[in-house]
């Protein structure tokens, strides 16, 4: 069985410039961020907690202003008030209009929470990606450095910071990321460490590309997953810390309130049957967490160049 | 590996005696003195005070007797109780501080892994969502306020466990729960991330391909690689864990460690906060130690500084 | 790579196992303990009466002569006993000392001790015994913080200051050193050569085995009620020379008091039983004490709302407020020789000038601070003398009234007229300076509220610092408003109006004014009452018109106990006594 393949004319097309379109990526070319940004949306439960995060900015903002009443004025007549139409949240102990307080409370939370993380994820980032890339001495200098501090507990170098500094927003920030911002350092040396073995970095670093745009083009890119995850756990865990602080009485000076000193001044309210006056700081710092993870762990995936489909 | 050890043992040491340093400036920086009270004291009475704990001796001199007693293991006295040494508070508070940690740490560990693998494995299912929402809310509520919910709660209202001291094993569910809550959501949260990594690396897709059983590839290849962050970051919370919480402690009547450097700091006890920070360092230190052995066993493309060489 | 993930995984499954374990034993013990910490009627069988309390905090030393706090003095004031000891109604009873006698001038007395008292290792307690114990507080090597207290001795004093002028000297001259950077002297050691000549010429003396003689650096009325106070304490000599660690742990532990220290679980609990070789043990009903070491005051309510404790101090406030709002039946509070006020700093403008300082004390609402915010019971204070002062007849704050009124337009005017005198426009920024805690935070925010309202002053600050911090900042000056209180050390209202004389030693408002100090002195120096309580009278009236102090409130001392408790006293000044209670 000869089996011939017929070879006609009409086979033999003389090639013509469409062949570039051949080598054209089926998908649009966009950036990178657009393209994270694109299947982000595609994610309802990120897009739930991106609203929540929006909603509860805006509420920091004008929600103080909405009911009327200041955050310190006191009316004892109307202590202890149950969630009602004039106050919709309440009355504290001292008769003050908790949706104020609340939404007061807000901002200083987010406010403390978002500058932390920021700070914490800047220092982190630099410091560990520096460290990681150069390697040698300067890495085993600068790991020993962030080990020494790291080894100090958190709390007593807050606590300490703290009596050292003056009351007030700022000092708070400053005490937690003094030595905040080492765990992300060590992620992400860590991250990058493990990256730095892979070809395509060996690649890059014989190609002889300097070591900035490693980083920019394949370090961070690359490493963002783990990272993003870590941010989203750094807002919640500088909300947390203050809380601790307001706990250990360290917090926001009175009469100004975060809902750290909310909850820790409201303990007891739960002993004499007011548990509102506690559920609602907690109930704010619960959706505020949910909120910034579900978003995080969205951005991840968006994020993760392993992850595109 | 023994050259590696060694190594870091020396630096270890350094370690530790650049955190006395730094505590030991800090410490002495802050204002405020151990022995004020409201009233007057007799200058006599005062002086005959400071002298008993060479507080009148000038700093360097304070120091280099303190580094001098720390070569012998000695903490030295307590300067608000003439009945326990510093070492006495370790001795009495650390195996309660240990037993608490560990039964928190197992609780944390084992649901956080398998939170996570569960969550990684069925992404975008309801399984996930699940996981995820168990997890978030472990990260969601300030250990000050969770306690207190399961105090009244779980204690006061349904009787269902004794509200504080620490007697049986009944009396360390609570506690034990409330200090578990925040390390087993980020463990689930962790593992969940790099387990959705690892499930999309080629050696996974392999694997699959071959026809391997599914639940074999998991634990063979899946976990194994997966479980690298998460180990990572177990030696910082089991440092965290065994060496007790201030909150929990406090709230929960537990005879730990965990508030000694805290109220330390609160009563000037300057003994006692060296004492607790360096012992805090010395378990911190350890750990990390062991994470970076079990790192390098785990995953052989890290390689350990003092072998490469 | 195979063995390693083998050594991984069963590691794994071995934490996995010792999980479960735990759980399950976590499950077994329940049955056995359930009952443990329910209702506290089922609980204590009747053979043996249990009290449960809370100690809030880990005493420091059990030791008459370093005890220095309520977290200490709580327990000794139940296993020691003095000389003399105040009876549940205050007065002074025979305590150690059957009867005592003194001379004319006051300055000498002599203790003859009861028959057959004994320590409670089976030891007779001797008069050498109060001689050890007391010398030891003044010891300067022991270094005792309550050593003052036994200042009262002849030569008292002379030998705790043993060493003071070489030490003050010492001192100073590091503290040059350190200024100017050069090598400071070496620390001078007291020898024991200086110590024992001193220490044999105190004014203590074990005359025999059962007599204590006395003496007095002057003639101190009161030095009857210092007896029963826990610094006057005995010490079993015998096992305190054998044993100088004898009061760090329960079994070596020896006392001479209702109660004996039977187990001492540090940080956790202590355990008190009755201590049977007590003189009056027949009077003693019940047969253990648990003081937990709980610090949270809720937590602490807690254990009380389900049983697992039967008496409690230090109640939160809103509890309080709530308690005495329902008239609960568990509810008791008792009166305490102590003031809540507020420091204004003298020194420093505009609080310089008396009738600013005034027009700040009267626009406080108290009635509803102490209704609303302390909630605790306490009385408004119109003057810094408490109420349970003796006058020549009746009580001092009775006799002398309220000092002052709040008026919120007379308040604004003397804020104006005295702004107008200090050349000042405007009141500059005022900083209200308090130490951590949640009662001083919600007052400070109310008068914080009170001045703003009632006063138009809207520039205060709440500073809130450590207690270290604000002791440190109020001795050097450094505040401009600030949260004190002050409790009494004895029953006279010399105890808080010698604290505003010039040199005064607590006298942080930094006040002056030389016909007040004259005053006092006339009240110190008088042997005539109605001299002296004229004077007293007059002198808080011109402290009060000055007002470098504004009065809050008298404290009161809440506490709750269960309903089948019975027989609990409070002295004053003092913790509820369970020494003679009972459970029904």
């Amino acid at each position: 069985m000869a089996n011939k393949i017929q070879l006609t004319e009409d086979l033999f097309t003389p090639v013509t410039d469409n062949f570039k379109d051949a080598e054209k990526i089926a998908r649009p070319s966009v950036s990178y961020w657009r393209d994270t940004w694109r299947r982000l949306k595609e994610n309802k439960l990120a897009m739930f907690g991106l609203v929540l995060i929006i909603i509860l900015a805006i509420m920091a903002i004008i929600g103080p202003y909405i009911s009327g009443y200041s955050y310190f004025e006191q009316d004892f007549t109307r202590k202890n008030l149950r969630p009602n139409a004039e106050h919709w949240f309440g009355t504290d102990t001292s008769g003050r209009d908790l949706f104020t307080r609340a939404w007061y409370g807000a901002r200083i939370s987010l406010f403390i929470g978002l500058m932390a993380a920021t700070i914490d994820f800047v220092i982190g980032i630099i410091y560990g990606g520096v460290s990681a890339i150069r390697g040698g001495r300067i890495d085993n200098f600068m790991m020993r450095l962030a080990e020494v501090l790291f080894s100090i507990p958190y709390l007593l170098m807050v606590i300490l910071m703290m009596i050292v500094l003056e009351r007030g927003i700022w000092p708070i920030i400053i005490a937690m990321t003094i030595t905040g911002w080492i765990p992300m350092a060590r992620l992400v040396r860590g991250q990058v460490l493990q990256l730095k073995e892979l070809d395509y970095v060996h690649a890059a670093n014989a190609m002889g590309a300097p070591t900035s745009w490693k980083l920019r083009k394949h370090m961070i890119p690359n490493t963002m997953g783990p990272i993003l995850v870590n941010i989203t756990l750094t807002v919640p865990t500088a909300i947390f810390a203050e809380a601790t602080l307001s706990f250990l009485g360290l917090g926001i000076p009175a009469p100004q309130a975060s809902w750290g000193t909310m909850a820790s001044d409201s303990l007891s309210s739960i002993l004499v049957g007011n548990f509102y006056q506690l559920a609602i700081p907690a109930l704010l710092i619960s959706i505020t967490m949910f909120a910034f993870n579900v978003f995080g762990d969205g951005l991840r995936d968006a994020l993760d160049p392993k992850l595109r489909n | 590996m023994l050259k590696f050890i060694v190594k870091r043992i020396l630096w270890a040491l350094v370690t530790i005696w650049a955190i006395i340093s730094i505590t030991f400036i800090i410490m002495h920086s802050i204002p405020g003195d151990p022995f004020a009270r409201e009233g007057s004291m007799p200058e006599a009475v005062y002086q005959n005070l400071r002298s008993f704990y060479n507080l009148d001796e000038p700093l360097y001199v304070q120091y280099g007797l303190y580094l001098k007693q720390i070569a012998q293991f000695d903490f030295g006295p307590s300067l608000k109780s003439n009945t326990l040494t510093v070492n006495d508070y370790i001795a009495n508070g650390f195996p309660v501080s240990l037993q608490l940690g560990a039964q928190a740490l197992i609780l944390a560990v084992c649901l956080g892994l398998i939170l996570g693998v569960i969550a990684a494995v069925n992404r975008n299912k309801w399984p996930d969502y699940f996981a995820m929402v168990l997890a978030i809310i472990g990260i969601s509520v300030p250990s000050f306020i969770l306690a207190t919910f399961l105090i009244n709660f779980l204690a006061v209202e349904w009787r269902l466990f004794p509200v504080a001291t620490w007697q049986t094993m009944k009396h360390t569910v609570l506690p034990t729960i409330s200090l578990a809550m925040l390390p087993m959501a980020y463990i689930a949260r962790l593992m969940r991330s790099s387990m959705l990594e690892v499930l999309n690396q080629d050696y996974m897709i392999t694997a699959k391909s071959k026809g391997l059983n599914k639940g074999f590839i998991l634990i063979k290849y899946g976990l194994r690689n997966a479980i690298l962050p998460v180990v990572t970051v177990l030696g910082i919370i089991t440092a965290n864990l065994v060496t007790g919480s201030f909150i929990v402690e406090h709230i929960f009547g537990v005879p730990g460690i965990g508030e000694l450097f805290v109220k330390g700091i609160f009563n000037r006890d300057y003994p006692v906060i060296l004492g607790s920070t360096i012992f805090y360092s010395i378990i911190l230190i350890f750990l990390i130690l062991i994470v970076d052995i079990a790192y390098t066993w785990i995953d052989p493309r890290i390689k350990v500084t003092g072998e490469s060489k | 790579m195979k063995k390693r993930l083998n050594i991984f995984m069963s590691v794994f499954f071995a934490l996995m196992l010792v999980l479960a374990g735990c759980t399950t034993t976590g499950d077994k013990a329940d049955p056995e303990k359930d009952d443990d910490n329910k209702d506290p009627n089922v609980e204590t069988p009747a053979e043996k009466k249990v009290l449960r309390t809370n100690n809030h905090s880990e005493p420091g030393a059990l030791h008459p002569g370093l005890a220095q706090g309520t977290h200490d003095s709580w327990v000794i004031d139940h296993v020691f006993e003095g000389l003399t000891v105040k009876a549940p109604d205050g007065t002074i009873a025979p305590g150690m000392a059957e009867t005592w006698d003194t001379s004319e001038d006051g300055l000498t007395w002599t203790f003859h001790l009861r028959d057959g008292v004994q320590w409670s290792n089976g030891d007779p307690v001797t008069a050498a015994d109060f001689e050890y114990a007391w010398k030891f507080a003044l010891d300067p090597n022991n270094a005792s913080q309550y050593a003052y207290q036994m200042y009262y001795l002849e030569n008292g004093q002379a030998f705790n200051e043993v060493g003071a002028t070489i030490l003050k000297e010492y001192n100073e001259a590091v503290e040059k050193a350190e200024k100017d950077g050069t090598e400071p002297p070496e620390k001078p050691v007291i020898a024991e050569a200086d110590l024992q000549p001193a220490r044999d010429k105190v004014g203590v003396k074990a005359l025999d085995e059962k007599t204590l003689e006395v003496k007095l650096a002057t003639a101190t009325p009161y030095f009857l009620d210092l007896t029963s106070f826990y610094t006057y304490y005995p010490i079993n000599k015998t096992v305190a020379e054998s044993n100088p660690d004898w009061f760090k742990e329960a079994a070596t532990f020896v006392s001479n008091g209702a109660f004996k220290l039977t187990e001492w679980k540090h940080k956790e609990s202590l355990t008190l039983a009755k201590n049977d070789s007590y003189y009056d043990a027949a009077k003693v009903n019940l047969d253990e004490v648990v003081l937990y070491v709980i610090e949270d005051n809720n937590t602490a309510w807690q254990m009380y709302q389900t049983g697992e404790i039967d008496l409690l101090d230090n109640l939160p406030s809103e509890v309080t407020g709530k308690l005495i709002a329902d008239q609960a039946p568990d509810f008791h509070n008792a009166a305490e020789l102590s003031t809540y006020y507020y420091n204004l700093n003298s020194d420093v403008k505009p609080f310089n000038n008396p009738k600013v300082r005034r027009a700040f004390g009267m626009a406080i609402d108290r009635q509803t601070i102490v209704e609303h915010v302390a909630q605790g019971g306490q009385m408004p204070a119109y003057g810094v003398v408490p109420p349970g002062m003796p006058d020549v007849s009746g009580d001092f704050r009775e006799n002398a009234g309220a000092l002052f009124e709040e008026n919120y337009d007379e308040a604004k005017k003397l804020l104006a007229e005295g702004l107008a005198e200090e050349g000042l426009k405007k009141l500059p920024e005022l900083t209200l300076l308090y130490n951590t805690n949640e009662i001083h935070k919600v007052i400070a925010e109310a008068i914080q509220e009170m001045w703003r309202k009632n006063l138009g002053v809207e520039n205060v600050t709440l500073e809130n610092v450590e207690f270290q911090v604000k002791l440190d900042r109020e001795q050097s000056g450094d505040y401009m408003i600030s949260r004190a209180g002050w409790i009494g050390d004895y029953v006279d209202p010399m105890t808080y109006l010698d604290l505003w004389v010039s040199d005064g030693p607590y006298n942080d408002a930094n006040y002056s004014n030389p016909e007040y100090d004259a005053l006092v002195n006339t009240a110190k120096t008088s042997m005539d009452p109605t001299v002296r309580m004229e004077a007293m009278h007059q002198a808080e009236q011109i402290l009060m018109n000055d007002m470098p102090i504004i009065p809050v409130y008298y404290y009161t001392r809440p506490h709750v106990y269960k309903e089948n408790v019975t027989g609990i006293y409070t002295l004053i000044n003092r913790q509820p006594s369970f020494k003679f209670a009972d459970i029904e």
